[in-house]
């Protein structure tokens, strides 16, 4: 046990009416840190999440908690609270009272309780609330309270469960900045479930990606966007353009019948790999200075840039640029070397899951 | 409004419930208030109170079906626990199982239990067998109130297992996340979610057993006397000024034992559905 992780994932399998929804999983949380579990739904994040509750017993592996093996020890127990999804606010309990739960069940003096639960109150933005029944609250209000209700009782470890995505967009990106700097506030490690990419990127100091019960990539947002390790990462983390290619020799992939200089060696000679470039990477220039030419067949303006699709080489290349270029114009496709990012084809089921060890 | 366009539809019902319910409530109120010689009086209600022997029946009335209400709680309750945790995948079979003498003939149910607790019945040809000393039970309160129990028993275990059964796991999650253990759980969290089931199935055994007075008959053997059986000797000995004002009183007694307030029970009540 390194000395600044808080919780330890030991080779944990977990089966349900004999799917495998966690397969041999090994997961390192540090202290204080915000770390996500993203994926899609069936990933096994949720049960990921359970696991740590105590809700749900592994079949096979340790969960190890500051330092102590903690399989087998109810969740009543366990110095980690959670953020359920739907919140789980007690209904026949108001506002003040359902903050009040923990603390009561530890017996505190009434004073202390009051004055914890106001501080509580004060920090989810609430004071005059208190009094409010659960059902007259609004999905963001309700959110709070739930919040408080964990963190008054001041866990470890905080286990929020895809805690914004009943959350309309602007309330959401708002709830994300603020559950950012509650967590630097009070320096608890955040345990956070999403399988919102862009949720993950903007609140994580680190992120685990999963898919089929396995881990694909941990790292830190910037690692997982920029270096993908596998072409589920690149395609789960946002939009790729994923290509069946050949790596010709270091230094030289062919995908589309042509041959692109990049920057990755130790792929072997005439190996199959698969190539991702991010659309923001493909640049449209003048057809006659590539040798990749192609079709502009669709133009959306998103804002900030135009998404467009360009037919080339028999493949639909996504583009996302500043500057566009008419439907039916005849463009070509110009790629820098380092942008373009060479991967193993997974050969297995099982080789789609990397290690771990960064 | 389509409210409007429809309402014609409730008309046979309207029908029914002025012939049937609004019409004979008012000859019972025209009954109470008034004597032999059709004149205005207090004195059907004012015998209704004072009369010792009514105050007895409706004493004994009350305790019996405090009594069957508690027995039918105590049994219903941990009984909708199990039937929730239970894994068997048809539980709507299940319950039918338990709701299944709702299904039978009641004069064969009240005949059955009196095979069963009579001198020389069931439990005592078993008793004497093993060499113990027999019980009385039947024609005694005793077996009334193991009748009651019975005949009410499905009336509890419906609503609360409604709302038992009904309970969002993640609140029983959320309350052992929170340091509350099995026991403190089931008093803060399920419990107080459930009362609305509670105090239905409460109301829908305390209100028709407050009234019986056919499972009286058939297991008392007519010695025991509930207000129920006051109300019913009084009109088949054609003393309907009497009967009347007893009835009326019992109606009010029962119509107030329903208020006792429900909690939210509009929306999460315990309505029986299967």
């Amino acid at each position: 046990m390194k000395k600044d992780n808080i919780v330890e994932l030991r080779d944990i399998s977990v089966t349900f009416d004999g799917e495998q929804i966690l397969d041999g999983l090994n997961l390192d949380i540090k202290d204080k840190e915000f770390i996500t579990l993203l994926g899609p739904s069936g990933c096994g994040k949720t049960t990921t999440l359970r696991l740590i509750a105590g809700f749900l017993e592994p079949e096979s592996g340790e969960i190890v908690f500051d330092g102590k093996k903690i399989n087998g020890v109810p969740a009543y127990k366990r110095q980690v609270n959670t953020i359920f999804q739907r919140y789980a606010l007690f209904p026949h309990l108001n506002v003040y009272e359902n903050i009040a739960f923990g603390l009561r069940i530890k017996k505190l003096k009434e004073k202390e309780i009051e004055e914890k639960v106001n501080e509580m109150l004060e920090l989810v933005n609430l004071k005059g609330l208190e009094k409010r029944s659960i059902d007259t609250l609004s999905g963001g209000q309700q959110q709070r309270v739930a919040i408080a209700r964990a963190i008054v009782n001041r866990p470890r470890v905080l286990l929020l469960d895809e805690p914004l995505a009943a959350l309309d967009l602007k309330l959401r990106k708002e709830m994300q900045k603020e559950l950012k700097n509650i967590q630097q506030q009070l320096g608890i490690t955040f345990v956070f479930v999403t399988h919102d990419q862009e949720e993950a990127l903007t609140m994580s100091d680190r992120v685990v990606v999963m898919a089929g019960g396995k881990i694909q990539q941990i790292g830190t947002p910037q690692d997982i966007y920029n270096e993908p390790k596998n072409a589920f990462v690149a395609d789960f983390i946002g939009d790729s353009n994923i290509i069946d290619g050949i790596m010709v020799k270091d230094l030289l992939v062919n995908f589309l019948g042509v041959d692109f200089p990049c920057v990755d060696t130790g792929f072997g000679n005439n190996n199959p790999v698969d190539v991702v470039i991010r659309p923001e990477d493909v640049i449209l220039v003048p057809p006659q200075k590539s040798e990749m030419k192609g079709t502009v067949t669709s133009l959306i303006f998103k804002g900030v840039h135009y998404e467009m699709d360009v037919m080339a080489g028999g493949f639909k290349w996504l583009v996302h640029s500043t500057k566009m270029e008419p439907v039916g114009s005849e463009v070509g496709i110009y790629i820098e070397p380092e942008n373009i990012q060479i991967m193993h084809k997974p050969r297995s089921k099982d080789e789609e899951a990397v290690s771990i060890d960064e | 409004m389509t409210n409007k366009k429809n309402i014609w539809l409730s008309g046979p019902y309207i029908i029914w419930i002025a012939g049937f319910i609004i019409l004979p409530i008012l000859t019972i109120v025209y009954y109470a208030f008034t004597d032999a010689t059709k004149k205005f009086t207090f004195s059907n209600i004012v015998n209704a109170v004072t009369d010792t022997a009514n105050l007895k029946a409706l004493g004994l009335t009350v305790l019996l079906a405090t009594l069957a209400t508690l027995i039918c709680l105590l049994l219903a309750y941990p009984l909708a626990l199990c039937l929730t945790k239970s894994r068997i995948k048809n539980k709507t079979l299940l319950i039918y199982l338990f709701i299944l003498p709702i299904f039978m003939n009641f004069m064969l149910q009240m005949v059955a239990i009196n095979v069963i607790l009579e001198d020389n019945g069931i439990i005592n040809s078993l008793l004497q067998a093993l060499g113990l000393p027999k019980f009385h039970i039947a024609n005694t309160f005793t077996a009334i109130l193991i009748g009651m129990s019975y005949d009410y028993f499905p009336f509890m275990l419906l609503p609360i297992y409604n709302t038992v059964s009904r309970i969002d796991k993640d609140y029983i999650n959320a309350s052992k996340d929170l340091g509350a253990n099995s026991l403190k759980t089931f008093l803060k969290v399920t419990f107080p979610l459930t009362l609305p089931g509670v105090v239905s199935g409460i109301t829908m055994v305390f209100v028709p057993a407050i009234s019986d007075f056919a499972i009286a008959e058939m297991l008392g053997g007519g010695k025991i006397m509930l207000i129920g059986n006051v109300v019913e000797m009084s009109f088949t000995k054609g003393h309907y000024y009497q009967g009347s004002g007893l009835a009326l009183l019992l109606m009010v007694f029962v119509l107030l034992s329903s208020l006792i307030p429900t909690g939210d029970s509009d929306t999460e009540g315990g309505a029986i559905i299967l």
